[in-house]
């Protein structure tokens, strides 16, 4: 087997040593009637890597690549264009196969990169402190949402009908078996994101209001408002973004009121990879909230030798320590995507972030703009970055799946996303990134005209 | 130490003589041991990598009044400045490419690089997670080939595969034994966790609302399977316990623990962190394991990236299965199709679902580096790589136990890494400087005081993955460290001496916690 070093006759010698008769000695502690005494009866065997490779080319071929469709899917997972030099620094090995910097002499590299890592994401988010990452955005919800309970001691959860469904479900699963009481209604269709409904609920029980910012129909809300009415109450507001390209035109939720900013990060130097593995990003507008953070840190300090260095640091709040008083059960971060977002940010800076803002947002005012004209189609929206609703008339859901077969990943029907959800199943969830091209909008177009009609 | 600047010697700046030894340099260079400055004081507002259309500012926009007023304040770096800082980082780091990396209970193996090709097919690199079904069949068999070998590997029924790493599959495991034993009206309120269990499984407990209560180990290390016995009852939920365990021994009793708790009414969680030592030799199944997380990024050898992301599938018992969270795959026996079951079509077929943990499938990134892992070495290949795991724990148990108090080494052999203690170092003398003389030597340390059980612990987890000779590299390096330590030699307590770094000032970091970049107090 390729990957093992160990020859027989070193076996031979390494067992002399320990002096047992064979390898199956050493497992001398496992019942025998548990014992199993050869390789798990009808599985494969090993496997060439020219045979290996071959199976999964296989298997990757069933699937169409974003590449080669007209793609226009989003709804938490984005699709840009990430530099090559990205995956070429992620794939260096001292980034790839190194550990948890629990040993900072010879981790200054990830930890210097975390720190960088840190610090842009909470520039981005108009925030003063984020930590080093965490599993991705939906966890990251949730977390902030047990972070706002152990702040305020309040229980009640307000969640806007404009959050990602997915994270809802995410906070609702893990709330059925904490205390936390959660008010949730579905979105509607309508152009207006539902700012007034949702501070209308706001109660004196409500410890946080979670916002999405655009939300999943794309709609913009009015973070300030939402924010002075939470806190007037005594709430704290999370905000969820989960499309940080957004950030590069969109004032920064930490400048708007939010206490704490969480997100995904996967649209900046991760890719698709179907979902996984993904960046949850998250902040806080309070230093003081730092010690109720989940999730690691990277702190600056000095050596002995008086140099500027990097540490993991507030561990007592981590489980190694703290076990079952913890603030949180995680021990994985995502660090190499974190490096992936921190390389990919570093080569746009402010400038390219802007600009590759710019750039969405000008096709995604371009494919409304066309897609509007299409007869029974109508956008929804009147506020948008780069992802909007279309009201189709009919039910998106089958006509997806129909523009598929064609060779165009039309957006997500709400239906998907929304299988409970009244009046939702007209809707059609179109992103546009810098990746979508006129002629994608056109084929898109021509396409929803044919299938309409 | 410097004593002129709080924040320390920075890169860039001209090198006091306060900072360096013999043969000082300016620039705190030396030679290939290139320092490096911070992006924040590198890259301006101005500089970018990425050529992009020139924003036009006068273009109408559907931002509402909510457009950007403040800056950002981020530095660009150039594509070659970009590279050159990161490649200057990566040199300041340890890693598996690098050297042995013995850290217990991590599994730091060899990462394939065919893996890593394989994740980046476009088919499965550039697919989106909410295509339409018909467009991600080669996904859903990524997904149902990686099921089938975890649930024949471990003797289960079904598997949850969409937990994000060894934690959330804790929680997931311990979730699905609450809405289980909720759903029999049996709401119970203890989970038992031995002394000697990883920091998660207290926390994950405590997170999904149970209270949490030590089970004793014995002399051996072993769960005291009398205490337990002795602590079951009506309010016992269930019993997490490792096995292997943290001090690298099997857990002889663990079907007589797991018969007693299912007598009692309770359901077991397996932390399966350790299954690379077991893997292809006994199905964790067969010992009456409820459900049991595997870190795809430990025993399947997916990169653990400077900290994640790892993946943490959760293979369940029979008794378990019903309660997988949202979405999974069935597979109809008769066609062979996958179906992909999430909101959409759960309906009432599944009613012991809880819904989400996380947004979308999981990691798939690691699903399709992990089944390529699994089918490079297939059943055969699998079972020698535990064997060879055991076997190079073994080795240098029995290297090292004449030169180190091996607390264990009694009790016969170890599983996948050995476990010594500071019993005989001289006074003011610790693992921790051990630890930190070996970084001298070209290791990176093993996993210091842990498990709790054992002070001043030591453990080595070699992994398959290792040579004879690196290991007896590591054995040379150890001796001749156990020697020092013994001896109380001074110059152990300023190690590590040749790393890009001294000691670092962690108590500083803590009390004055610096987590972003304030700006340089020179400009």
């Amino acid at each position: 087997m390729r990957y093992l070093p160990l020859t027989d006759p070193d076996r031979a010698a390494m067992l002399e040593k320990i002096g047992a008769a064979s390898v199956d000695a050493l497992f001398a502690d496992v019942p025998a009637e548990h014992y199993l005494d050869g390789p798990v009866a009808g599985l494969p065997l090993a496997a060439s890597e020219m045979a290996v490779e071959k199976h999964m080319r296989r298997l990757s071929k069933k699937n169409l690549a974003a590449a080669d469709a007209a793609f226009f899917c989003g709804a938490g997972a984005y699709r840009h264009h990430v530099p090559a030099t990205v995956d070429h620094i992620i794939q260096r090995g001292e980034f790839l196969t190194a550990y948890t910097p629990y040993q900072p002499e010879i981790a200054q590299g990830t930890l210097q990169m975390l720190f960088e890592f840190q610090t842009q994401v909470a520039r981005l988010y108009g925030c003063a402190v984020a930590n080093a990452s965490m599993y991705d955005g939906s966890t990251a919800c949730w977390e902030a949402i047990v972070m706002a309970a152990r702040l305020t001691k309040r229980r009640g959860v307000l969640i806007s009908g404009g959050l990602h469904p997915h994270y809802v479900s995410v906070a609702q699963t893990m709330a059925r078996f904490t205390d936390e009481d959660i008010t949730y209604q579905l979105p509607t269709l309508e152009a207006d994101p539902g700012d007034d409904a949702l501070i209308a609920r706001i109660g004196d029980d409500t410890s946080c209001v979670v916002v999405q910012y655009p939300d999943i129909l794309g709609r913009i809300p009015d973070l300030q408002r939402i924010a002075d009415a939470a806190h007037e109450k005594g709430a704290l507001l999370i905000v969820a973004n989960t499309e940080p390209v957004a950030l590069g035109a969109l004032e920064a939720p930490g400048n708007l009121g939010a206490d704490i900013v969480v997100g995904e990060g996967q649209a900046i130097g991760v890719g698709l990879q179907f979902g996984g593995p993904y960046l949850g990003l998250f902040a806080i507008t309070n230093p003081k909230h730092v010690r109720q953070m989940p999730g690691r840190l990277c702190g600056e300090t000095v050596d002995a030798d008086g140099k500027r260095g990097f540490v993991l640091t507030l561990s007592t709040r981590e489980q190694h320590i703290r076990r079952e008083k913890a603030t949180s059960n995680i021990c994985t971060n995502s660090g190499l995507c974190a490096l992936a977002f921190s390389v990919h940010m570093t080569l746009l800076g402010e400038k390219g972030l802007t600009a590759l803002a710019v750039e969405n947002h000008r096709l995604a005012c371009l494919a409304a703009d066309r897609l509007d004209k299409v007869p029974g189609v109508r956008v929804l929206n009147d506020t948008f970055f780069n992802e909007f609703t279309l009201v189709l008339g009919k039910e998106a859901r089958p006509l997806v799946r129909k523009l598929a077969e064609h060779g165009v990943l039309a957006g997500v029907a709400l239906g998907r996303l929304f299988p409970q959800g009244e009046g939702l199943d007209d809707g059609l969830l179109v992103t546009v990134t810098e990746t979508v091209t006129e002629d994608d909008i056109e084929t898109l177009a021509k396409s929803l005209e044919e299938a309409l009609s | 130490m410097n004593k002129m600047n709080a924040g320390g010697w920075k890169p860039g700046t001209p090198v006091s003589s306060d900072n360096e030894g013999e043969y000082p340099t300016v620039t705190g260079n030396r030679a290939l041991k290139l320092e490096e400055r911070l992006i924040f004081e590198l890259g301006t507002r101005d500089t970018c990598g990425v050529d992009l259309p020139e924003p036009d500012t006068n273009a109408s926009n559907r931002l509402g009044k909510f457009a950007r007023q403040q800056p950002i304040d981020l530095p660009g770096l150039s594509e070659p400045e970009t590279v050159r800082h990161y490649t200057r980082l990566s040199r300041q780091n340890y890693a598996i490419d690098l050297g042995l990396f013995p850290l217990g209970s991590c599994t730091m193996k060899h990462n394939p690089r065919l893996n890593e090709k394989v994740a980046r097919m476009p088919g499965f690199a550039d697919v989106h997670p909410l295509q339409p079904v018909d467009t991600i069949k080669g996904a859903l068999g990524v997904i149902d080939e990686l099921s089938h070998w975890l649930i024949e590997l471990t003797g289960m029924s079904a598997v949850a595969m969409s937990p994000k790493a060894g934690a959330h599959g804790e929680l997931c495991g311990i979730l699905c034994i609450r809405a289980a034993l909720e759903a029999r009206g049996d709401a119970r309120k203890v989970v038992l966790v031995p002394e000697s269990a990883h920091g998660t499984n207290p926390a994950t407990a405590a997170f999904a609302g149970y209270e949490v209560e030590d089970i004793p180990a014995d002399k051996d290390g072993r769960v005291d399977l009398e205490a337990l016995k002795a602590r079951l009852g009506p309010d016992v939920a269930g019993v997490m316990i490792t096995n292997p365990n943290t001090c690298g021994l099997f857990e002889r009793d663990m079907k007589a623990i797991s018969d007693a708790v299912h007598a009692a009414g309770g359901l077991v969680y397996c932390d399966g962190a350790n299954f690379n030592a077991i893997m292809g030799r006994v199905r964790p199944g067969d010992l009456g394991v409820d459900a049991m997380h595997i870190n795809l990024h430990k025993t399947f050898s997916t990169p653990h990236g400077g900290g994640g992301p790892g993946s943490g599938p959760v293979v369940l018992s029979e008794a378990l299965a019903p309660y997988a969270p949202l979405p999974f795959i069935v597979k109809d026996g008769e066609t062979g199709e996958i179906h992909l079951v999430e909101e959409e079509n759960v309906g009432d077929e599944f009613p012991g679902s809880f819904g989400r943990m996380t947004a979308f499938h999981g990691q798939m990134g690691m699903f399709t580096r992990a089944l390529t892992y699994i089918l490079s070495h297939g059943a055969d290949g699998l079972r020698q790589a535990s064997g060879d795991a055991v076997l190079n724990a073994n080795y240098i148990l029995r290297s090292l136990d004449d030169v180190l108090d091996a607390p264990f080494g009694e009790a016969g052999h170890c599983m996948h890494e050995a476990l010594f203690s500071d019993e005989g170092f001289a006074d003011g003398m610790s693992t921790l400087d051990v630890a930190k003389g070996l970084i001298d030597e070209g290791f990176h340390p093993m996993t210091m005081y842990f498990p709790l059980v054992v002070h001043g612990a030591m453990l080595v987890e070699p992994t398959e993955t290792e040579s004879k000779a690196t290991l007896d590299q590591f054995v040379m390096a150890m001796r001749s460290l156990a020697e020092r330590a013994q001896a109380g030699d001074e110059t152990l307590k300023t190690a590590p001496h040749h790393a890009p770094r001294a000691r670092l000032d962690e108590a500083q970091a803590a009390r004055k916690p610096v987590l972003a970049w304030q700006g340089s107090e020179e400009s």
